[in-house]
């Protein structure tokens, strides 16, 4: 046999140590992405959250203009910590609808309270079948959907600073 | 001594409420009125991930979003969807990672192809190796 033969197993078990470690090092990231983008939201109307701001259903988003369209909940802690970067966009023109998740409306009262709204309509996803209907897997969530009522973009996770200016570009790209 | 105090406190400690004190979906923990139709649904949801719970099936998971996958299992299913046609649904919007049921697909196929060709090889060596001994 000759030498290099020799070591082969042993390169042959670095190696299968090294794909075993690799992942734990790097723990590969576990978001599920909705698979929807570039195709029209299902149909759907949600009832409105709350009594001051109007619900949503499906024909709003086919007015010719893109918009964020939010998940968020009261009980979720990072969607207060997104409320700056959404009001900054709502600030700058964009028009942002909330889909609130299992919530009860006195609890979205006090959130929208303490956190500003941002939000031109809510509806109340009580069963989370239209969270179910985007393919979204959590909150908070944010799409772009153009003025055809098409989804275009998936953030998943709280919208930090940095994000802001990555939005408006995606808000921009789905004008044309 | 502080260690110990802190594991204590560690052990003590009751984890922070995340989560939404909302009613489940109607489905969500109620089986169906008809028993075939409920073992279609928990055949079903057995092979469906839990999509905050990565490891578990919806219907080992007691997470909300879980309830909710399963409230929309049941219901279709007493619509009388088809138990295919409702994971085709998840899938569309989840990919196939939501379905626990393996699938022979463009990405898939040398997982089932591996084996045979495994097994080819073995008998290509042993017939070999019996051959030079006879």
């Amino acid at each position: 046999m000759t030498r290099w033969k020799l070591w082969l197993p042993l390169v042959l078990f670095a190696g299968f140590c090294a794909l075993v470690a690799w992942p734990l090092i790097r723990p590969p990231s576990t978001d599920v992405h909705s698979q929807l983008i570039g195709k029209p939201l299902p149909q759907f109307a949600l009832k409105p959250a709350n009594s001051t701001l109007p619900g949503i259903a499906t024909a709003d988003f086919r007015d010719g203009k893109p918009r964020l369209l939010n998940v968020f909940a009261s009980w979720c802690v990072p969607c207060a910590a997104e409320a700056p970067q959404l009001g900054e966009l709502q600030r700058q023109g964009v028009e942002i609808v909330g889909i609130d998740l299992r919530d009860h409306p006195e609890d979205l009262a006090q959130f929208l309270q303490q956190n500003g709204n941002p939000f031109a309509r809510i509806g109340a996803d009580d069963i989370g079948a239209v969270q179910l209907g985007i393919g979204s897997s959590g909150v908070p969530e944010t799409f772009v959907i153009d003025g055809k009522g098409v989804i275009r973009y998936q953030h998943i996770g709280d919208i930090r600073a940095e994000d802001v200016p990555m939005l408006l570009g995606k808000l921009k790209d789905a004008e044309a | 001594m502080r260690l110990l105090l802190a594991f204590l406190a560690l052990a003590l400690a009751a984890p922070v409420i995340a989560q939404d004190s909302m009613p489940d979906a109607p489905y969500a923990y109620k089986q169906l009125e008809d028993p075939a139709q409920e073992a279609k649904a928990k055949a079903l949801m057995e092979t469906l991930r839990c999509l905050t719970c990565q490891g578990q099936s919806i219907a080992d998971s007691d997470a909300k979003i879980a309830g909710d996958m399963r409230h929309q299992v049941r219901t279709r299913i007493k619509a009388g969807e088809s138990p295919e046609a409702i994971r085709r649904w998840l899938m569309e919007r989840y990919g196939d990672y939501i379905s626990y049921k393996p699938e022979l697909s463009e990405t898939t196929w040398p997982l089932f192809a591996l084996p045979l060709v495994l097994v080819l090889a073995g008998g290509l060596v042993l017939f070999g190796r019996f051959r030079r001994r006879a």
